[in-house]
């Protein structure tokens, strides 16, 4: 698609804009808070905190500390040699691949970035008592890490199904001191633990925060999230200029909320020379109904507070997605990635269940580097870009999680010899 | 019948002529002195025959206005006894064209005006401009949207008006008193004020906060209050009634008695459970 800044402007889209969203949370026609009214003024309260923290001194000091100290920022930009010379053409010319190592951070992906920020404001607006939805268990392991490591009470909605395909991550949370609530409304996945943390929150704002896991949900979450995971983009960028001294050519990252790649992308939105690429959970292809490629076959609605593209039938019913990945299994994505996508900003493509299991071991036999199943969408798409691409541009992929979760799912899918 | 009587019952009377708006009933109610009675009861669950044979059965026992929900697929507003209902009925095949089919054939005999509960999503799905032609001509006069706060509500008021649907808005215990009044101000036919922080469902107690919030919410408007939200008992429908609301909503309580055994023990279920909330908050 050819991004053309007329058309564009006249629908109001800027994406260069740095005012986004806008006051009433909006992107472009995505966004807003579609919410409770017993939520809206813990949604203004949140709002006003942020706003009020973000920039203070000590709120930033103590989060860049324990990013630091905690997380063990800032993550290496690694050049992947061996999976460089695995798409290198004949005469050795070829896309340069780089991994952002998102999976080295402390509890292994990218979740606790931001969840360590929401429990600094947490802990400034006193709310003693934390809840979060999970899916793979990422944000649940990173938001009860956060909870134990400040002494908070942390309650965790999981979907039954995910229990069952991430019972690593269930043993985890449990261990730091989390309470685990199964979900098994619906298909009891991600969208299910999304609702009833909302219906928890509606019932305990008074003293609850919701640590929100993705770029999702009402305003301000998709800012905030994309806020606090910034800082991947802002490292990237000065990791790039050390190494080449330049901007990267391409920036590649799977999506289901989107939260993990709006902080890569961020950084780089008003940087046109910088192609941005999300890749969704394909499953078992998006021409089958088991898929979760919201931005590739979906429609614009609401679900969990957002205007977005949506998985919906004709009725205006959400549909079950489909995903190997617990993390992608979403039929909702961040407003901000849809309004990218309507800009012609960012380009999103999928990739199926099989592509991702191949992409798993690819990276695993090359690099000695198992990621995330979610992290495997996004490398598997190099299978398709490369052959696209002249020269030998530089590509950077958000590594955002790692595959220790993974390991019972992929064991079962995977023939690798008797034990 | 003759004319003058027709007129006297304010268009409330059966057969073909077009129930009453939901600001003209709950105004006839007041000048009598009386607090309405709001039944909920959830589309297609457990089946679209029963719920006509339901609207009929509350409308002859008590109920003032009736409130219908149309199942969604992500109720996150619902507690546990009308999500199930939902995941029930839509699992039965129910659609929102069959629900307004079914209310179209039904609405005719029925005197309490029908007010839609429906979640937003299948609303805008829909087009605002069709949706609200649709459910118009079904003879909904009323509609609740929980996940639409004061902010979102623009987009779709126009086409409301046009097709002469009131939008009722709910306040919450949590919400500031600067924004009750405006809350109060856009909200058409009453205002729902949610008794609990919290989802739909059956409580013990209703919050004594109740009569604090309906006080507040007397000093900004004199529009009529609906509280609704946990109230599943008539002694507690009469406490909320003695604090001063206009119209008592009872939703879960409906629900779970008409969902218990065979269809026919449902219908006669909630044909008394109806009379005897009515007794209650007749004085």
């Amino acid at each position: 698609m050819v991004f053309s800044p007329a058309s564009s402007a006249a629908l109001g889209l800027d994406p260069s804009s740095s005012q986004r969203p806008d006051a009433l949370g909006r992107f472009g026609q995505f966004g807003g808070k579609y919410v409770p009214e017993t939520l809206m003024p813990a949604l203004s309260e949140l709002e006003a905190a942020f706003y009020q923290y973000r920039n203070e001194p000590a709120f930033q000091q103590e989060l860049d500390g324990l990013l630091r100290h905690y997380v063990g920022r800032a993550t290496p930009l690694y050049f992947a040699e061996r999976l460089t010379q695995h798409y290198a053409r004949p005469d050795g010319s070829g896309a340069q691949i780089y991994l952002k190592r998102e999976d080295l951070n402390h509890t292994g992906a990218h979740k606790i970035n931001n969840a360590l920020g929401q429990v600094l404001l947490a802990k400034r607006m006193g709310k003693r008592r934390i809840i979060a939805e999970t899916g793979a268990g990422q944000h649940g392991v990173a938001t009860a890490t956060v909870c134990a490591r400040f002494g908070l009470e942390c309650i965790i909605y999981m979907g039954v199904h995910d229990m069952e395909r991430q019972a690593l991550n269930v043993f985890r949370m449990r261990l730091m001191g989390a309470e685990v609530r199964p979900v098994s409304a619906g298909t009891g996945t991600l969208k299910d633990a999304t609702s009833e943390a909302i219906r928890d929150w509606v019932t305990n704002v008074e003293t609850t925060h919701y640590i929100l896991g993705s770029v999702a949900g009402p305003h301000p979450y998709p800012m905030l999230v994309r806020d606090f995971q910034a800082v991947i983009g802002r490292e990237t960028r000065a990791q790039c200029l050390d190494t080449w001294g330049g901007l990267p050519d391409i920036l590649l990252a799977c999506v289901g909320g989107g939260s993990n790649a709006m902080g890569l992308f961020h950084e780089f939105v008003g940087e046109p020379s910088v192609r941005l690429i999300g890749i969704e959970a394909g499953g078992e292809g998006v021409d089958s109904e088991k898929h979760a490629a919201t931005l590739t076959r979906g429609r614009v609605g609401v679900l969990h507070g957002a205007m977005s593209y949506l998985l919906q039938d004709d009725d205006g019913q959400v549909i079950e997605p489909h995903s190997i990945s617990a993390g992608l299994d979403y039929p909702g994505v961040g407003p901000e990635h849809s309004y990218l996508k309507d800009a012609g900003r960012a380009e999103y493509y999928s990739i199926t269940d099989q592509q991702a299991l191949q992409a798993f071991q690819l990276l695993s036999r090359l690099e000695g580097i198992i990621p995330a199943l979610e992290t495997a969408h996004a490398i598997a798409y190099l299978d398709i870009l490369c052959p696209q691409l002249s020269g030998s541009p530089r590509i950077v992929i958000n590594c955002s999680g790692r595959g220790d979760k993974d390991m019972q799912t992929a064991a079962k899918l995977l023939n690798l010899g008797e034990a | 019948m003759p004319l003058f009587l027709a007129l006297y019952n304010g268009g409330r009377s059966r057969m073909g002529q077009a129930m009453a708006s939901v600001s003209s009933c709950m105004e006839a109610l007041r000048d009598r002195g009386q607090c309405a009675l709001i039944p909920f009861i959830t589309a297609g669950d457990p089946n679209l025959e029963t719920t006509a044979a339901a609207l009929q059965v509350l409308d002859r026992s008590g109920a003032d206005l009736i409130e219908l929900g149309v199942p969604y697929s992500d109720p996150l507003a619902d507690g546990p006894v009308i999500q199930a209902a939902a995941t029930r009925a839509l699992q039965q095949g129910t659609r929102l064209e069959s629900v307004l089919e079914m209310l179209k054939t039904v609405s005719p005999q029925l005197q309490a005006p029908i007010v839609l509960f429906t979640y937003y999503n299948p609303i805008l799905n829909r087009g605002f401009e069709r949706f609200f032609q649709e459910i118009a001509a079904a003879g909904a006069r009323g509609l609740v949207v929980p996940d639409l706060p004061l902010e979102e509500i623009e987009p779709l008021s126009k086409a409301a008006t046009t097709a002469g649907i009131e939008v009722i808005l709910l306040v919450a215990p949590t919400t500031p008193k600067e924004r009750i009044a405006l809350i109060a101000e856009r909200s058409q036919g009453f205002i729902y004020l949610v008794s609990v922080t919290g989802v739909t469902g059956m409580r013990t107690q209703i919050e004594s906060r109740v009569q604090e919030l309906l006080t507040d919410l007397r000093s900004v408007t004199d529009k009529p209050i609906g509280v609704g939200f946990g109230i599943s008992q008539p002694g507690q429908a009469r406490q909320v009634m003695q604090w001063g609301a206009d119209a008592v909503i009872v939703g879960s309580a409906f629900v779970k008695r008409l969902s218990e055994g065979t269809p026919q023990q449902g219908l006669q279920s909630i044909e008394s459970f109806c009379r005897s909330l009515k007794t209650a908050i007749l004085d």
